[in-house]
Formats: C-alpha cells, sequence, structure tokens
C-alpha cells in the first residue's frame, strides 16, 4: 500500500522501500514538474502511476533510478537519504533497481543474451556464475529461442520482454516501468502485465507508470495518480485482476 | 528451437566496435601525427645541420697576412704558419696557396683583372684545439711579435648569427610540434564528445545498469586511445617513410648539406603512437567524466 508519511499508519522511511516527504523537482531554472510529493512504498507492494502526458510520471520514475535529484525535500531509497548518499555509491543502489522503458533502450550491438548479461557484468560477475541464470530468465520471458538474436530482428513485444529481462536478472528490490505496454498490442500488454505480477510475487516492489486505464482497472492495484505534478490520488481505483 | 549455447557464450563488447566515423578520425589524427614527426625530423636535422657548420667555425681561425716591405707575401705567410705552429691550443696550421686567395676575391674583380699587378693578401688557416682553443688575442699577440701584419679572423661574428639561427629554427620546430599534438588532442577530444553524443543511449544503459563514471569514461578512454595510437603507426610509418626518402634522395649527406637527416633520426617517430595513445586517453578521459556527470 502507499501511505501518507503524515498518517498515523505512515511507514517510517527506515520500514519503506522508498519515501517522499514534501519532494519537488524542477529541470534547470524552469517550473517546478513534480510538487511537494508525499508518499511512501511498502517492500512487496505493486502500484501503477497514472496521468496525462506532462503530469510528471517519468520526472517521478527519474528520481527514483536516481537520474535526477529534488530540489525540495527529502527522498529515501531502501531506508537512506539520497541526498547523502555519495555518487560514488550510487552504482550500488542503481544496481538495485530495475527500469523498464517504452521504447526498450536494448543495446543494438548486443545480442539478446548479452543485453540480459549486461547488469550482471558490469556487477563483476563471471560469466560461468550466471550463463545458466540469464538462458533460464530468457526461457521464462518467453525468448528462448531468441537468445542470439540481435534487438533490431525483434518484434515490438519480444524486445520488451527482452527489456524486462534485463531489468530483473540482478534481482532488484524495486522494479520501475515507463509505459512498458506503449508499443505492443493489448494481448501482448497483458501477457507483460503477468510477467510484472509473477516479479511481485516473488518479492519485488513494483511501479508502473501508463497511460493504460484498462490495464490499471484489470490489475486492481493500487494508484498513484499525478495531475500537472501534484498526486492527487493514492489507492486502488477498481476492478479485479 | 534456438542453436545458441549459453555455455559458448563469449560476451561482447560495451560499445560499437565499428562507428563510420572513426575512418576519418583515424585519418585526421594520422595525418597530425605525419605532421608532427615531420617536424621532429626537420628540427633534427636543422639542429645537426647548425651544429655542423657551429663546429666547424668554432674550430677554425683565417690569418690574413699582408707581406710589408721588401718581404714577399709567400714568405710573410709561411712566416706566419710557424709563428703559430705549436701555440697552445694551435692544431694544425696551412699557409694558403696564392690561388686561393685569389679565388676568394675573383668574384669582386672578374676574370679579367690582373691579380699580379694587386698586394693580394695571403691566408693561413689555423686549425684550433677543440677542447681548449686558443684565443684570438693569444695568435695576435705570436703573429705581433714576429713583426707580422696579420688580423686574425675567428669567425665569431658569423658562429652568434649560426647560432642565433639555429635557436630559432629549434624552437619554432618545437613550438610548431606542441601546437600538432595539441591540435590532436583537442581533435580527439571533440571525437570523444561526438562519440559519447552519439552512443547517450548506451552511457545511459550502462549507468543505469550500475556502471560507475569512471568504468564508462574508462570504455571510451581505451577506445579512443586504441584508435589514436593506430592512427600514430599510420601517421610515424609514413613520416619515416618521407625520412627515408629524403635521406636517399641526397646520397651520402642526405637531401642536401643544408638538412641532413641520418637514419638514426627516423628512431625519432617511435614514440608516436604511444604519444598519440596516451594524449587521446588523457582527452578522452577527461571529456567522458565531464559529459557523463552532465548527462547524470
Amino acid at each position: 500500500m502507499s501511505r501518507q508519511p503524515h498518517d498515523e499508519q505512515a511507514l517510517d522511511a527506515d520500514d519503506a522501500i522508498l519515501a517522499f516527504d514534501d519532494v519537488s523537482m524542477r529541470y534547470g531554472r524552469g517550473p517546478e514538474t513534480l510538487k511537494d510529493l508525499t508518499f511512501s512504498l511498502e517492500p512487496g507492494s505493486f502500484h501503477f502511476l497514472t496521468g496525462a502526458s506532462g503530469a510528471g510520471k517519468s520526472s517521478l520514475l527519474k528520481l527514483i533510478y536516481l537520474a535526477a535529484k529534488p530540489s525540495k525535500g527529502l527522498m529515501h531509497l531502501f531506508g537512506q537519504d539520497v541526498s547523502t548518499v555519495p555518487p560514488k555509491q550510487q552504482p550500488m543502489l542503481r544496481r538495485r533497481i530495475g527500469v523498464v522503458f517504452q521504447e526498450f533502450r536494448l543495446l543494438d550491438h548486443m545480442s539478446a543474451f548479452d543485453n540480459v548479461a549486461l547488469p550482471l557484468r558490469i556487477a563483476g560477475r563471471k560469466p560461468d556464475s550466471y550463463r545458466q541464470d540469464v538462458a533460464e530468465l530468457l526461457a521464462w520471458v518467453g525468448l528462448r529461442s531468441r537468445m542470439h538474436a540481435m534487438p533490431a530482428t525483434l518484434a515490438g513485444g519480444e524486445k520488451q520482454r527482452l527489456a524486462i529481462a534485463r531489468a530483473v536478472v540482478n534481482r532488484p528490490d524495486i522494479l520501475l516501468a515507463d509505459e512498458p505496454t506503449g508499443n505492443v498490442d493489448h494481448e501482448m500488454g497483458l501477457r507483460i502485465l503477468r510477467l510484472f505480477v509473477e516479479l511481485n510475487r516473488l518479492g519485488t516492489t513494483v511501479l508502473i507508470a501508463t497511460h493504460d486505464q484498462d490495464l490499471v482497472a484489470r490489475s486492481g492495484k493500487p494508484v498513484l495518480h499525478l495531475e500537472d505534478g501534484r498526486l492527487t490520488q493514492l489507492g486502488p481505483i477498481g476492478g479485479a485482476s | 528451437m534456438s542453436d545458441f549455447d549459453p555455455g559458448r557464450w563469449k560476451p561482447a563488447p560495451f560499445l560499437p566496435e565499428t562507428d563510420a566515423r572513426d575512418g576519418s578520425l583515424i585519418f585526421v589524427v594520422a595525418t597530425l601525427c605525419f605532421l608532427a614527426c615531420l617536424t621532429a625530423l626537420t628540427v633534427l636535422a636543422t639542429d645537426r645541420a647548425a651544429r655542423g657548420w657551429s663546429d666547424q667555425l668554432t674550430g677554425q681561425a683565417t690569418v690574413i697576412v699582408r707581406a710589408k716591405g721588401s718581404e714577399t707575401p709567400d714568405s710573410a705567410a709561411a712566416r706566419a704558419a710557424e709563428a703559430l705552429s705549436g701555440l697552445p691550443g694551435v692544431g694544425e696550421v696551412r699557409a694558403l696557396e696564392k690561388e686561393k686567395a685569389e679565388a676568394l676575391i675573383a668574384p669582386w674583380l672578374g676574370d679579367t683583372a690582373d691579380l699580379d699587378d694587386l698586394p693580394v693578401p695571403r691566408l693561413v688557416a689555423v686549425d684550433l684545439d677543440p677542447k681548449a682553443p686558443a684565443t684570438p688575442q693569444s695568435l695576435d699577440k705570436a703573429l705581433k711579435a714576429q713583426g707580422l701584419d696579420a688580423v686574425v679572423d675567428d669567425h665569431s661574428i658569423w658562429l652568434k648569427d649560426i647560432q642565433r639561427a639555429a635557436g630559432i629554427a629549434r624552437w619554432i620546430g618545437v613550438g610548431v610540434f606542441v601546437l600538432i599534438a595539441a591540435a590532436a588532442g583537442a581533435v580527439v577530444a571533440f571525437a570523444t564528445r561526438a562519440g559519447l553524443t552519439a552512443r547517450h543511449e548506451v552511457v545511459e544503459v550502462l549507468h543505469l545498469a550500475g556502471a560507475e563514471d569512471t568504468f564508462i569514461a574508462r570504455l571510451f578512454q581505451m577506445r579512443f586511445a586504441r584508435m589514436a595510437a593506430l592512427a600514430g603507426l599510420f601517421g610515424a610509418g609514413g613520416a619515416a617513410i618521407m625520412g627515408a626518402i629524403l635521406r636517399l634522395m641526397g646520397g651520402g649527406q642526405g637531401l642536401t648539406p643544408v638538412l641532413p637527416i641520418v637514419w638514426t633520426d627516423l628512431l625519432a617517430v617511435l614514440p608516436c603512437p604511444v604519444a598519440a595513445g596516451l594524449v587521446a586517453a588523457v582527452a578522452a578521459r577527461l571529456t567522458a567524466q565531464s559529459l557523463i556527470a552532465k548527462m547524470t
């Protein structure tokens, strides 16, 4: 569940996997993109992040995966105040976060297998320790027969499942997805949602930014709704998964 | 089913191995390295030429002897040579023949002049000890002691001009060399910036996957260092071939005695690939780190 920290039942920042306390954000000297956000996510929770284009969904995700900094307020990630984390330690935090983008962001010069193995190589793992894991993960996302394929030869749904495999291969504590079903058809969108739900059952905290109200309604998962940079809705919007 | 065998999988390089712009970058850096190596060869040859002229002038003095009274010019020249022989700091002393003295003034008088009617002075060539050469004053004193009307020319006027010209040529060469090396560094820095911008997404993906800034910067550093070292190899090879051609064209004395290149000079191009690689590595590292810091 998402909770407001000022509630009586609000999670302590140390207990939450993610906690925002009056956080705002702006790009350069521009206007505030996110305004006074206060919420927290429990470990193992599943949330959708909704809102119109320009409402600040991608900016909120950027803050969480440490590609941007708050201009105001306190942000705790894995119990740590991110403003006090030295730059040299930030990569270690990023390794605990998986990110899936609408436009996939796969490395075109690498095979599907190489793309998935990338976070493990960066973490310094020896190939022998993860070859089998990567192969099993690719099979789990339905790409057993496409391990050697280059991204340019994959269909949209295959690319998105490959991106998901890459995001979760390191067993992240939190998985962020920015419009993960934006470039795939409805059927594939549901298939991808089932992957996220399975990952969540395995203990990964999931936050998915989407426009797809049908997907949100079908899942029955709680929603964080952004409107003009402000959080206006916390909780489920109904529907069954 | 896929015939892919994970057990035989070899990790792909983090950065794409080829880029359409690599060829033009290698060409530009190779050209700069070629020019830098040619400049280095020219500086070496100029320095050698200047030292040769300087050694010749400092190792010799010329005495101009005029006969007095009834003494013949040949006798005066012989007496001058005898007076200087055996002096400390003096090696071989030779009274030059009348024809040599006349040959020296012939350009001013022409072939028609009857030089027998003119009191042409005689010349005495004096080889000085290179380690402790006799001073012009000591030579003059010895000549005066024999009552000779003689002037000692130690070539000091020419020597200063030659040494100054050689010094200027050397510093111009070094300056051009430094400018070219700086230009090569700047080209590599621009190329790194362009490479990073073009691979913005690769950098971002590596970053999101938990790569440290220094790890990403090192990838670009190694890539551009390798490329520049290869370009340096081409440039140095080209300059060595050009130097060898110049050496062969001029026979035993190089292209001309004015620019004497010797075979060992060609060794000067050897550090070029390493130097180009180092310049590129430093430029790429600094550029990459600053761009990654701005990117995130």
